[in-house]
């Protein structure tokens, strides 16, 4: 277990934990998303026993709010990415992270899941790794940066040496490249 | 009204990272309440995230840690959350949901302070030293902001009545999401007041002498 490049076979287990909070199932979400949670977690700069502690939380979150991961409206791989960010902001930060909550909570009340939608969510987790894939390397840097050091555009900037300006249009350029993908799917 | 000034791409990133300081994120949050089109765009961005993090070198998780993971399921304590969540909100307010927690259910609530003739301002986060600052400002019917050039980023979002500047017309759910470099010069649209929600970066720094002057006690 713990491969799962099949993205259905993790979407099949969520459904499984939300839906009868099978421990199996919980299992193969688990060997397969704590490594990498825990990794998010200490490139963000928590130390060894923190990232696991934190770790931990998020899974547990995982799991209790297994219910509210909707698979027409994205992969469950970026479902536990926004778990584990709220978590990160939540402790790292000491900040809150309710308005993302907040945000997830009018998601839930005003879109109407679809089978069309879940197909269009499936097909948009493709086309956003594709984009990425095609990035050249200083935009994929940028982003990597961004989403997984838990950098600001600031500390990006600095880091490797660009005005700040070059920073935000990479990011836009990085974005925009995935939008037009994304547009010809829609 | 239709939205027509939306969020920026890099803050779209940003706030999918989790870049964005409380202030920020606020003003994001609410928008993204009163506009589909950037829900979905956040969404797109937030997938980024977990492309990134399944491509990420895994790091080795201790040896119990599954065990201790239903340690703590058997010990009952962390229950599965029911997804039918009772309304937190109340169905006849008319302040996003996000802002609901800061400022209550209904924008009659606010209580202003009047800071300049025709201009009222409720503050909700002060910024002390580098942090970004969250107000609210209600401005009467015809009146200007003050010019001023940004001294970081401001984002303000409208959530009644409109203002106009070199930019366009802005109404509710609409959102300047603006860099440092941007100079403008709102002017409130006749008929209604222009209430809406502002984060800024950095003290304002404002450019006309009269204003300045004013500006210990306007402190917009
Ligand atoms: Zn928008
Ligand atoms: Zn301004």
């Amino acid at each position: 277990i713990g491969t799962a490049d099949d993205p259905t076979l993790l979407k099949q287990a969520m459904v499984r934990v939300a839906e009868v909070q099978d421990r199996e199932s919980f299992q193969f979400l688990f060997s397969y998303f704590a490594p990498r949670v825990k990794a998010v977690l200490l490139k963000a700069g928590s130390n060894e026993s923190q990232a696991e502690d934190l770790m931990q939380d998020v899974m547990m979150t995982v799991w209790r709010k297994a219910k509210l991961y909707a698979p027409d409206r994205g992969s469950v791989n970026a479902w536990v990415f926004t778990v584990a960010r709220n978590a990160r902001i939540d402790l790292l930060r000491r900040a809150s992270s309710r308005p993302y909550d907040d945000v997830y909570e009018i998601e839930m009340e005003s879109d109407v899941a679809s089978g069309e939608d879940e197909m269009f969510a499936t097909e948009r987790a493709e086309r956003v790794s594709e984009a990425l894939s095609e990035l050249p390397e200083e935009q994929r840097q940028i982003i990597e940066l961004g989403f997984i050091e838990d950098m600001s555009q600031s500390e990006i900037a600095e880091k490797l040496g660009l005005p700040l300006g070059t920073v935000k249009s990479r990011m836009r350029l990085a974005y925009g490249k995935m939008k037009s993908k994304l547009e010809a799917v829609r | 009204m239709t939205t027509q000034h939306h969020l920026d791409d890099a803050t779209l990133l940003r706030y999918a990272s989790g870049d964005l300081d409380s202030a920020f994120t606020m003003v994001v949050a609410a928008h993204l309440a009163m506009c589909d089109k950037c829900r979905k765009a956040a969404r797109d961005a937030e997938e980024i995230g977990g492309h990134m993090m399944d491509h990420v070198a895994q790091a080795p998780v201790s040896d119990d840690a599954f065990e201790r993971m239903m340690a703590r399921l058997d010990s009952g304590a962390d229950e599965q959350i029911e997804v039918d969540l009772p309304k937190k909100s109340a169905p006849d307010s008319d302040v996003p949901l996000p802002l609901r927690a800061l400022i209550g259910d209904h924008m009659d609530d606010v209580r202003w302070r009047l800071v300049a003739p025709g201009v009222r301002k409720y503050e909700i986060q002060q910024g002390k030293k580098g942090e970004s600052s969250l107000y609210m400002l209600n401005i009467s019917p015809g009146m200007a902001v003050p010019e001023h050039g940004h001294g970081g980023a401001e984002m303000t979002l409208i959530l009644s009545g409109a203002y106009r500047d070199k930019l366009g017309v802005f109404g509710p759910g609409d959102v300047a999401d603006l860099d440092e470099d941007i100079e403008h010069q709102p002017i409130v649209e006749p008929g209604e007041a222009c209430i809406c929600l502002v984060a800024t970066e950095a003290p304002t720094r404002f450019k006309d002498l009269i204003v300045r002057l004013m500006q210990p006690f306007v402190r917009i």
